[in-house]
């Protein structure tokens, strides 16, 4: 036991200086000022109405790909994981495809729309930055999303929760809203953030198709001008999300026990 | 022994085939948005490869796009960037899995980890390149620091825009991915196989040798395929860091892409992205091959 407690002590000191280090000298960078360290390039984002938009374009998006994200996956998986149980491994792996799948070879397919098709339906696919990204990030925040929910369905007691509902009268839909969803809080919080980390962080395929109006993107182009601006708002991007994310694993736990 | 591991699961629920088939619906909204969001693309990018710039049939744009010198560089430097991360990072990923499974439950290191990995698994791209300039770039932290306990990275050839630097950055997303690919295949260990090992006096040595690496074998492949396929993808932080300097394939098809150099240039770029689906569609056959594998020993 001793000795299986050092091996792991390695590990971690091993991986909190290979994960840390960057990230310091990154925000070692981002408090950099003329003369010495302060909060300026951090107060960008308060100060330069380029990037507040960009900010609020983003979030738009953000929040309209995690609802997507939500409205997509936690009906699959749970109706999976009741009547399907035998395809389960076949859509799990169908949900990697998006990890493996090129941002860039997927940028170039709907560039190929963008600048070939013009029936109705894809103009006002492409009218703007929000309709036209967020259908796309969807796909890609699906292989995160789907496995943090579905690892949610796994800790409750789906089966005997969903025929207690519907012996009570419930339909699928009230079963779903009114008792499965709230079970599974902190999964559908966990993948609402990754999809957030995601919107705030993807820069290929907006960049392809012209969409330059985004918080990533506008964020890149001003570190152009000023590198620290970048480095501090991608910081804190990382930083908030991570923050969050590690909230609703603690409020997760907090109910578990109280549960129990 | 044999014969006794490979006895299948008993089914957890035997269905008729006709409400099966019906249960299949349910599935329809998730593959339909998946077909259309995902293989509408890649149709246009398959469609577009096999075309030349009138909208006529041809193999000219695949064929350039695999023996043209620069290309062949391209995915010469990709497969070989993607091979080594992911086995690195397959590697270090499972050590941090492992570490973090044995630790106390519920405990903050435990959570700080797994969350984490949510997040680092996320931060490709532009300020992963950043934050590594920042490090071990010729003024960054890392580097001086080094540089004053006598190690001087860059006199002895370390350069952060070089296929080396790049590796190294890309290693940084690789091991919180296969921690969160590869931590359900752990947890999936049963004790009691440890248990039965150590009771007929194997070491822990054996026991991994013998039980836990076998089983595992078939989702640390899987896991290893899907990390490779990612290095394979990314794009975002090799432009940042190297600027176009090492070419890579996503680079390519990108720089072609953009058409400044020759018309026939987007279906050239489109035919690059043909042949990393191919790419990716080998490394997702092997993927599901594993995975039907490893499939034996989860008790669903």
């Amino acid at each position: 036991m001793r000795r299986g407690r050092r091996w792991r002590v390695v590990v971690f000191v091993i991986a909190a200086i290979y994960f840390l280090v960057p990230l310091v000298a990154a925000g070692e960078f981002s408090l950099r000022k003329p003369g010495g360290y302060g909060f300026a390039n951090y107060l960008a984002i308060a100060t330069d109405p380029v990037l507040l938009d960009a900010l609020l374009v983003s979030l738009e998006i953000a929040v309209v790909t995690a609802v997507l994200v939500l409205v997509l996956v936690i009906p699959t998986a749970v109706w999976v994981r009741l009547r399907l149980p035998a395809v389960a491994g076949l859509l799990e792996s169908a949900t990697i495809l998006p990890i493996v799948v090129p941002p860039v070879v997927m940028a170039a397919g709907i560039a190929f729309v963008q600048a070939n098709l013009d029936a109705p339906v894809f103009r006002s696919l492409f009218s703007s930055s929000i309709s036209a990204l967020t259908p796309f990030y969807v796909v890609l925040a699906l292989p995160f999303a789907y496995r943090a929910i579905d690892n949610g369905l796994a800790a409750i007691p789906l089966r005997t929760l969903v025929e207690a509902a519907r012996n009570l009268g419930a339909g699928w839909a009230s079963a779903l809203l009114r008792v499965v969803l709230p079970a599974i809080r902190s999964a559908v919080l966990g993948s609402a953030f990754l999809t957030l980390a995601l919107v705030l962080g993807e820069i290929v395929i907006a960049r392809i198709l012209l969409y330059t109006d985004t918080f990533p993107i506008a964020v890149v182009d001003v570190g152009r001008s000023v590198a620290g601006v970048s480095v501090a708002l991608t910081l804190a991007s990382l930083l908030l999300t991570w923050v969050l994310l590690l909230a609703v694993s603690f409020a997760g736990s907090r109910r578990a026990r109280s549960n129990a | 022994m044999t014969s006794l591991l490979e006895q299948p699961a008993a089914p957890t629920e035997t269905v008729r085939p006709a409400r099966n088939r019906r249960a299949a619906l349910g599935l329809l909204p998730f593959a339909a948005y998946l077909l259309v969001f995902l293989g509408g693309p890649l149709y246009f990018v398959v469609t577009g490869a096999l075309t030349d710039s009138g909208g006529r049939p041809t193999f000219a744009n695949v064929l350039a796009s695999v023996t043209e010198p620069q290309y062949r560089l391209a995915f010469a430097s990709s497969l070989l960037l993607s091979a080594v991360t992911a086995l690195i990072g397959a590697v270090f990923g499972v050590f941090l899995a492992q570490a973090v499974i044995t630790s106390r439950p519920g405990s903050p290191l435990r959570r700080i980890v797994s969350t984490a990995s949510g997040v680092l698994a996320y931060f490709g791209g532009v300020p992963l390149a950043f934050a590594f300039i920042g490090a071990l770039g010729q003024t960054g932290l890392a580097t001086i620091f080094l540089r004053g306990i006598g190690i001087d990275l860059y006199a002895a050839g370390f350069r952060i825009d070089s296929l080396t630097g790049l590796g190294l950055t890309y290693v940084y997303f690789q091991i919180p991915l296969m921690v969160i690919l590869i931590t359900p295949a752990l947890e999936g260990l049963l004790p009691q196989w440890r248990e039965a090992a150590e009771n007929l006096g194997a070491s822990a040595w054996s026991y991994w040798r013998h039980i836990a690496l076998p089983v595992l074998a078939p989702a640390l492949g899987g896991a290893t395929l899907v990390l490779f396929g990612n290095a394979f993808a990314a794009y975002a932080t090799a432009l940042a860091l190297t600027s176009g300097s090492i070419p890579l394939v996503t680079t390519s098809i990108a720089s072609a892409l953009s058409g400044n150099v020759l018309a026939n240039q987007q279906n050239v770029g489109l035919a690059l992205g043909l042949d990393m689906v191919v790419v990716i569609g080998i490394v997702m056959v092997g993927y599901l091959l594993l995975q039907r594998r490893a499939a034996k020993w989860t008790a669903r």
